[in-house]
């Protein structure tokens, strides 16, 4: 069967205030979705919320995975069912090595029903893995025994998120603006990484200001959001329009979803 | 979550048993010169000793019970002070009657002398009942004995030595073990002698109100090296017991002593220690100090630098659950100049528990140049937990640098949800989040201590979420 994440008219409030009003998106494995808008549209809220992040409030829709209700499953179930969300702030851990905490991950994400206090995977077999991963993205094997994103720069801290993509080869994944901060060569290495674990083995959500995974990894799709709605879809040619020309022509075309977006915008200000 | 339950059971199970354990002589409960006289006939001591702990009584009985730390509701009549196991001590675990060298095994203790101790004392009730030491240590004229023993063996170092880096004056904790003192270790480094693998000792407490009372004298001469770690374990009964030592340390020029405690008293023990080091030229002293279980703990761990160069390093981590009240700290006193102290202090709360820093950073007159830094971080699991900071700092000189930071934390919803979103249990996620909070102490023990300290932070935060 093909992997379907499939979200319908999906509604998100936090504390009481809508952010998400009616989102609708359906991806197969296999494809690249690039979503893409103003800051405050609700693009990240969306990442968080199919990850379960327990501070959403869905008001109502749904989000399927494989026909499947994932709604009311915690974010581990979600990780275990083969979700993943690249943060783009990832937390830190101080004191819990990188290497501990992937090879719990690893263990649980392969093994779904593993309980807490079971074998994890070989430790051998582990260390092979990981070595050639981060082998793979440049990354240094010292960066195993450091401790989870504590003090990392931010390009670290998206080589992190990658290779731990890499390990846990998710059904979905939602990489949010996983290529801010990094430099041209570590995009290019992120987007080897990704054709690595095999793009058309998963489904691919990329939220981006910027193009720069989007030119390694051309999406079928291109969404803008605006005011917490999916506006507008097209293709790759819409994904370069937006980077070009920024968000004018869809603002003027939505007036109302733009109001939306500049009151959510001003009340992120305000809370920051 | 019943696979946690019953494995938590399983581990608590581990410590709680109950051995079946004839005492081969019980002094009647309640304290008073009659029993204080009772436990010096029984040992056979001289009139210095007895004089001495008489003396004790008799501050014991002047002092108020301190106002300070944490709540103690003990009826010091209705204890038992001491409680003789056996008449003679094991110096192989063949020797040590059947019952009490099972609950060793059940510990684990016979096995951990076979394979990472130089030396292994085990204290049952009132007296040590089995006592080793490496031969090669003997031969380079290392003592590890136990105090009564060593009362009886080398009265010349005792008497320079026992009381005198903690006055019977000094506490009425303090004055109460000088009174009834029975068991604990004494060890004596010869200059220049290294020992390189652990000394340790083992308390088990297995009686029913019972007070345990141990003394320990640690003296490490010029140059010379070792390692102390002690046990503890008990357990639980409805009614409250008592555990009450004093720890005196000497470590002399050049010396080095690292004195490590992995306590998990059951939730029903007072645990009401003093410890003390004088540490002199050049010398280094170490407490790591881990304090789990316990209804309640008052321990300060101090380093007094009494000469130029002294070091000394506290590193204190405290856990407190449920009814369960951790006020531990450490006291660092600057008595010369160019001396280096350090405390480290982690400390977390959960269903309920209270956890208290308490230190003392002192510099005296004329210890100048002197360094002192302090660092407690407490991590707090949940809203009905506590945590409190009790920070002294006395500084009479000005050429002198002192720095003391804290911090609390709550277990964060970003980190629990950061680690979940890649597979781990919300419990899972918790303990690596504890255990990263501990990380930077537990890095610094033997691993063997260190792997035991992760499985009792483990047992402690199982059946604690979801």
């Amino acid at each position: 069967m093909n992997d379907v994440l499939k979200i319908t008219d999906l509604h998100v409030s936090v504390e009481g205030k809508p952010i998400l009003k009616g989102v609708n998106l359906t991806i197969q494995k296999g494809e690249t979705h690039a979503l893409m808008g103003p800051n405050g549209s609700g693009k990240s809220t969306l990442g968080l919320v199919i990850m379960g992040h327990p501070k959403y409030e869905v008001t109502s829709g749904s989000i399927e995975l494989n026909q499947i209700d994932i709604l009311e499953m915690e974010a581990d179930e979600r990780a275990r069912a083969g979700i993943f969300l690249a943060f783009q702030r990832p937390i830190a851990i101080p004191g819990v090595k990188m290497a501990d905490f992937l090879r719990h991950a690893t263990s649980n994400v392969r093994n779904p029903n593993r309980k807490e206090g079971e074998d994890l995977i070989a430790m051998k077999d582990f260390r092979k893995e990981l070595k050639s991963k981060m082998g793979q993205l440049k990354m240094n094997t010292e960066f195993a025994r450091r401790y989870v994103n504590d003090g990392f720069s931010g390009g670290e801290q998206k080589r992190a998120e990658i290779l731990q993509l890499a390990m846990l080869g998710p059904k979905f994944a939602i990489l949010d603006e996983t290529d801010s901060g990094l430099d041209a060569d570590a995009v290019k290495l992120a987007s080897q990484s990704i054709a690595e674990i095999g793009r058309e083995k998963m489904g691919l959500l990329i939220i981006t200001h910027h193009d720069k995974l989007l030119e390694s990894n051309p999406p079928e799709f291109a969404h803008v959001m605006l005011g917490g709605q999916i506006v507008e879809t097209g293709g790759a040619e819409l994904a370069e329009e937006l980077y070009s020309n920024g968000y004018d022509r869809i603002r003027t075309k939505y007036p109302d979803a733009s109001a939306d977006n500049t009151a959510m915008e001003e009340s992120e200000t305000v809370g920051a | 979550m019943a696979t946690d339950t019953n494995a938590e059971l399983g581990e608590i199970q581990k410590y709680d048993f109950r051995t079946e354990s004839e005492a081969v002589f019980k002094a009647r409960k309640g304290i008073d010169a009659e029993i204080v006289n009772q436990i010096s006939d029984m040992k056979n001591e001289p009139d210095w000793m007895r004089d001495f702990r008489l003396h004790a009584l008799s501050v014991f009985e002047s002092k108020p019970m301190p106002e300070w730390g944490g709540d103690i509701n003990l009826d010091f009549q209705d204890i038992f002070y001491y409680l003789k196991p056996t008449n003679e001590q094991g110096k192989s675990w063949d020797d040590v009657p059947e019952e009490i060298k099972d609950t060793f095994e059940k510990l684990g203790i016979p096995q951990a002398e076979r394979e990472y101790l130089a030396g292994v004392k085990a204290q049952f009730e009132s007296e040590v009942i089995y006592g080793s030491l490496k031969e090669d240590l003997t031969q380079q004229g290392v003592i590890f004995t136990d105090t009564d023993t060593a009362l009886r063996e080398h009265p010349e170092l005792l008497r320079e030595y026992f009381g005198k880096i903690i006055p019977t004056e000094d506490n009425k904790f303090a004055a109460l073990n000088s009174a009834v003192w029975s068991g604990g270790s004494f060890i004596y480094v010869p200059p220049g002698v290294k020992i390189e693998f652990p000394l340790q000792a083992y308390f088990r407490i297995n009686a029913e109100n019972m007070g345990q009372f141990e003394r320990t004298l640690i003296i490490v001469d010029e140059g010379a090296q070792v390692h102390y770690v002690e046990g503890c374990t008990a357990p639980m009964y409805t009614t409250e017991s008592l555990h009450s030592a004093v720890v005196e340390v000497v470590v002399k020029k050049n010396a080095r002593c690292r004195y490590t405690t992995i306590q998990n008293w059951a939730n029903n023990i007072y645990n009401l220690v003093t410890k003390r080091a004088y540490a002199y030229q050049d010398a280094v002293m170490e407490w790591v100090d881990g304090n789990l279980g316990s209804q309640l703990t008052m321990k300060y761990p101090a380093v007094y630098m009494m000469e130029p160069g002294a070091r000394g390093e506290i590193l204190s981590i405290a856990f407190s659950g449920k009814g369960q009240h951790q006020d531990a700290g450490a006291k660092l006193v600057h008595c010369a100049n160019d001396t280096t102290g350090q405390i480290i202090s982690k400390s977390i709360s959960k269903n309920g528990g209270r956890s208290s820093y308490r230190g003392l950073a002192r510099v005296e007159k004329g210890a100048t140049n002197s360094k002192c830094s302090v660092v407690c971080d407490a991590l707090i699991l949940d809203d009905q937990s506590r945590s409190d900071t009790y920070p002294y700092i006395e500084v009479a000189e000005q050429d002198v640098s002192i720095g003391h930071e804290a911090s609390v934390s709550r277990i964060g919803e970003e980190q629990l949800f950061y680690l979940k979103s890649r597979g781990l249990s919300e419990a899972e996620a918790s303990t690596m989040i504890v255990n990263g909070f501990i990380e930077p102490l537990v890095k610094e023990l033997p691993m063997e201590y260190a792997v035991e300290l992760n499985r009792l932070i483990q047992l402690q935060m199982e059946g604690s979420v979801g």
